[in-house]
């Protein structure tokens, strides 16, 4: 058991595997939900596609996907990072970079969502 | 990983160490381990291109009608059609090895011969699929 914990590494132990896991099947789960939806959908217009992202059910679903999405690929996306960047500094401003792009685009989401 | 000779005179045991960026084109990666690092670029292409350019279609197909148009002259354009298809590609690729690997936690289908029929039915899966869908996005049918 190592005693140096490295500030930009993994957090050490089960907590990121499983939910890179759980993550992922509440993505796929949704993938799902969306095709399904789409192909009870006759005819795709403004209409039909705004109706679609303006019921409740449908905002509460994409938004549980969203953040699933953001922790899921800062997990995958800071394990590249942990492989092929070896400077702590270079990997600490990419991981912040990274961070705040994956929590701006939640945001940005949530606004669009709000707008139907 | 490349085996790198022994220091001269010490026990040769055989080192192993990762490749070099080099030694990429001339090492057979077995198709586990092409499946393997297709999931991670597919994962990347996701996080840099995907997520932004898919938000982007996203708010302008749901604004308003006016931008809903905008959006289909934005995705009838060719270029713009081909990075979908590589994010198309991308997502039905990470989909499937992403599933595979679902599989093999529950330890299923962990020995060789199994784990190599397993990768190569993700290729075929995700190819099949990528090009069904390029055919629908490019208007073939």
């Amino acid at each position: 058991m190592t005693t140096k914990r490295i500030v930009v590494g993994a957090h050490y132990g089960l907590k990121d595997w499983l939910a890179q896991r759980i993550t992922a099947l509440v993505l796929a789960a949704y993938t799902l939900i969306l095709l399904v939806t789409l192909l009870a959908t006759p005819t795709l217009d403004y209409g039909s596609w705004a109706a679609i992202f303006g019921s409740g059910w449908m905002k509460v679903c994409t938004v549980l996907a969203l953040i699933s999405l953001s922790w899921h690929a800062w997990i995958g996306v800071r394990d590249i990072y942990m492989d092929y960047i070896k400077p702590t500094g270079v990997r600490l401003l990419l991981q912040v970079l990274t961070i705040l792009a994956l929590v701006g685009y939640a945001c940005w989401a949530v606004i669009i969502l709000w707008r139907v | 990983m490349a085996e790198v000779a022994g220091r001269a005179g010490a026990k040769s045991r055989p080192e192993f160490r990762n490749i070099h960026v080099f030694q990429l084109s001339s090492y057979r990666l077995p198709l586990a381990g092409i499946v393997s690092i297709l999931h991670r670029i597919s994962g990347a292409l996701m996080f840099l291109v995907g997520i932004p350019f898919i938000l982007y279609l996203f708010e302008q197909s749901l604004t308003s009608e006016i931008s809903f148009e905008n959006y289909r002259a934005i995705v009838s354009g060719w270029f713009a059609k081909l990075v979908l298809l590589a994010l198309i590609w991308a997502y039905l690729h990470h989909f499937c090895a992403g599933i595979r690997y679902l599989v093999m936690d529950v330890h299923l289908a962990l020995d060789k011969e199994q784990a190599r029929g397993t990768a190569l039915s993700v290729l075929v899966v995700s190819l099949a699929l990528t090009f069904v869908v390029g055919l629908k996005l490019f208007g073939v049918f």
